[in-house]
């Protein structure tokens, strides 16, 4: 009754290629991200902030990475955890050696430079496909997880090994480091992923977008009509690592504030592989949906217990959450195996039609 | 002159040590070689699987540790070690026919991906009931096997390590015969060549994927006990189990033989890096120089050593 398209006329193609058509979608939008910079800043608790919605964000930054070279391409890759391990090195390394430098241009610079290590770890995907490329990209997750374990350059030749994220302004306001607060550091990650979730919404609805979709399909009858796979393959692969960079680097700076290689562990790559599927293969919505999913379950397994009122030796409880998680994942995948993006889109459909479906 | 001191270092002091000490050397192999086993039996679970169902089983790792796990758990109870094994059996059987009917029948006609993520869920699936009932602490698993070296020639051999490689080479040929010779054996290869032509001639698939589901179980548990017997059982192992991956990728996905050949490369391959080029780099390069072997390798058979050739129909 309320959603629906009726009389909303396009008169420009602009009109018609906006990426919400529906002025209910525009306002909902709106809404949400008026919600996000004021309501939550204001009044969300320090722990709501650090525990649930800024990973959140990161994570959904770096499941867009992801969904743009598994969804979007078609390349299967598991070297998340390596390039996210890449973007907070370079940021730490560019950061302290240059601290005058603005932090957003280090961190885009870092990533930057993990679209060129992306690069070259994707040529393989020039040869060989599907569960071939996904163990092939497993190089890149052990290899580069090991480099900046053993060579002492990448962490400054520190004792420790780890990584910790220097105080940084911006505009004058402290937005890493141990005095940033919660609430700043929320904004500036919201702020970039929100600039960044919009750049990938327009990337794969433009040419470079489409032509992915091709290779995706069938590359040899993209070939045909004239995309290079080669280029379009390994732009996939750098502009994907750039996301994933990206999120490592604010992983560390914005959020953790320190962090040894274990953080970009294989792990963690499997992680973000979740949230694409969960969310939905192939959309920019989903790669949120499935971020706020695999981060918010754990956090509600972990506390479920103690509402209840039963309480369970820790390490039960730990195995119990692993076993609900995994058995989350297969429940979900038989339901719905597109994803939450497309339970998202079957809702919207049932809502144009509520409450006269004829 | 450091150019060519770390050319030295590179490429042709390891070659010089090699050949000045042949008996290190060998030992080096014949380690790497045992070590090729293990990882070839946990592919094999892969290859088995993927041939029959084109699954690609992620959940074979936690498989491996969740059969060695059982194991060890009941003869912790008490159990006799026939009792144990065999009960582990039933126990893996009765996995493999839980898996058919409660998530592989509802997957049937999804793409790769989707069933591959989902026996990624199933090993965290299987990892945290695992650990819930048997507990998440290392448990050492002691079969009885002698593990003293003794010396043949001037090499050191250890008797375990010969007696997994016996092992493994019995399995090995029990599956070739199981295979070729049994009923079920030819309505599995079968499957694995065209599943609608399988079905077409009245070999029930499901019965087929509980057959092979649990195959794969008890070349797991083979794998578990050898691992388990070496380094204790404890699911953070399950990483090691990754390590088939490469495996797989030498000898291709399809293949036997492959998975067992892919194992001993991989073996030999990382044991000698790491030792003779290990150190140049600050070592640990067990870490991934599999992959990295791997990958170079892919890059010019991309189907693997014996993996079918790959043809792309438009």
């Amino acid at each position: 009754m309320f959603y629906r398209e009726t009389g909303q006329f396009k008169s420009s193609y602009k009109a018609d290629q906006a990426i919400f058509p529906l002025s209910q979608d525009r306002w909902f939008i709106l809404f949400l991200i008026i919600i996000a910079f004021l309501v939550i800043p204001l009044t969300a608790s320090e722990y709501l902030l650090q525990a649930v919605m800024i990973p959140l964000l990161i994570f959904s930054l770096a499941s867009i990475g992801l969904n743009l070279l598994v969804g979007y391409a078609g390349q299967l890759s598991l070297g998340t955890g390596g390039f996210m391990a890449v973007g907070a090195y370079m940021t730490y390394k560019l950061t302290t050696a240059f601290p005058e430098i603005n932090i957003i241009i280090v961190f885009i610079l870092a990533g930057l430079i993990s679209a060129c290590v992306g690069l070259l770890f994707g040529i393989p995907s020039l040869r060989i496909k599907g569960f071939y490329l996904a163990v092939a990209t497993l190089a890149s997750q052990f290899f580069l997880v090991w480099m900046f374990n053993k060579v002492a350059w990448f962490y400054n030749y520190n004792s420790s090994g780890t990584i910790t994220a220097p105080p940084r302004e911006l505009f004058g306001i402290t937005v890493t480091g141990p005095t940033a607060t919660a609430e700043t550091r929320y904004i500036v990650v919201l702020a970039i992923v929100c600039v960044f979730a919009l750049i990938a919404k327009n990337l794969v609805r433009g040419r470079l977008g489409r032509s992915w979709m091709a290779v995706r399909d069938m590359d040899i009858a993209a070939e045909i009509i004239g995309i290079r796979p080669f280029q379009t393959k390994l732009i996939a692969f750098s502009i994907s690592s750039f996301y994933c960079g990206l999120a490592g680097a604010l992983m560390v700076f914005l959020w953790l504030g320190s962090a040894e290689t274990e953080a970009f562990s294989i792990n963690e790559s499997f992680y973000v592989l979740f949230m694409i599927i969960i969310g939905g293969l192939g959309s920019i919505l989903g790669s949120f949906l499935g971020a706020t999913f695999i981060v918010c379950v754990p956090i509600l397994l972990t506390n479920a217990p103690q509402l209840f009122g039963l309480s369970m030796p820790i390490d039960l409880q730990k195995h119990i959450e692993i076993m609900l998680f995994g058995f989350l994942i297969v429940f979900f995948l038989i339901v719905e195996p597109h994803g939450l993006a497309r339970l998202w889109q079957i809702a919207k459909e049932k809502l144009r039609l509520w409450p006269f479906p004829y | 002159m450091e150019i060519i001191n770390f050319l030295n270092l590179v490429f042709l002091a390891p070659f010089v040590e090699m050949v000045s000490y042949p008996i290190f050397f060998s030992e080096v192999i014949i380690s790497g070689l045992l070590t090729g086993v293990m990882y070839s039996l946990v592919a094999l679970g892969f290859v088995l699987i993927f041939k029959a169902s084109g699954v690609f089983n992620f959940a074979q790792g936690a498989m491996v540790l969740f059969a060695a796990l059982t194991l060890v758990g009941l003869m912790e109870h008490g159990f006799p070690i026939w009792a144990a094994l065999i009960s582990t059996i039933i126990v893996l059987i009765a996995l493999a026919f839980v898996v058919e009917r409660f998530m592989l029948r509802y997957l049937i006609n999804q793409e790769d991906i989707i069933l591959f993520m989902a026996t990624i869920g199933l090993t965290f699936l299987i990892q945290g009931f695992g650990e819930t009932i048997w507990g998440s602490n290392v448990k050492p698993l002691d079969l009885g096997i002698p593990s003293e070296s003794f010396e043949v020639g001037g090499l050191l051999l250890n008797e375990f390590d010969l007696f997994a490689a016996g092992s493994g080479a019995i399995l090995v040929a029990v599956l070739a015969v199981f295979f070729h010779y049994t009923r079920i054996g030819r309505a599995l290869r079968a499957v694995a060549d065209d599943h609608q032509a399988a079905m077409a001639v009245g070999i029930p698939l499901k019965n087929i994927w509980i057959i092979v589901w649990s195959v794969a179980g008890f070349v797991g548990l083979v794998a578990g006990i050898m691992w388990g017997a070496k380094s204790g059982v404890q699911f953070s192992l399950s990483l090691i189990a990754l390590k088939a991956l490469p495996v797989l990728i030498l000898g291709g996905f399809t293949s036997v033989p492959g998975a067992i050949v892919g194992g001993l490369i991989i073996g030999v391959g990382e044991k000698i890096a790491e030792i003779y080029w290990g150190p140049l780099v600050g070592g640990a390069i067990e870490n991934w120089f599999a992959y990295v072997l791997a990958l170079a390798f892919l890059l010019f058979r991309p189907q693997g050593l014996f993996g079918e050739r790959i043809i792309e129909r438009v």
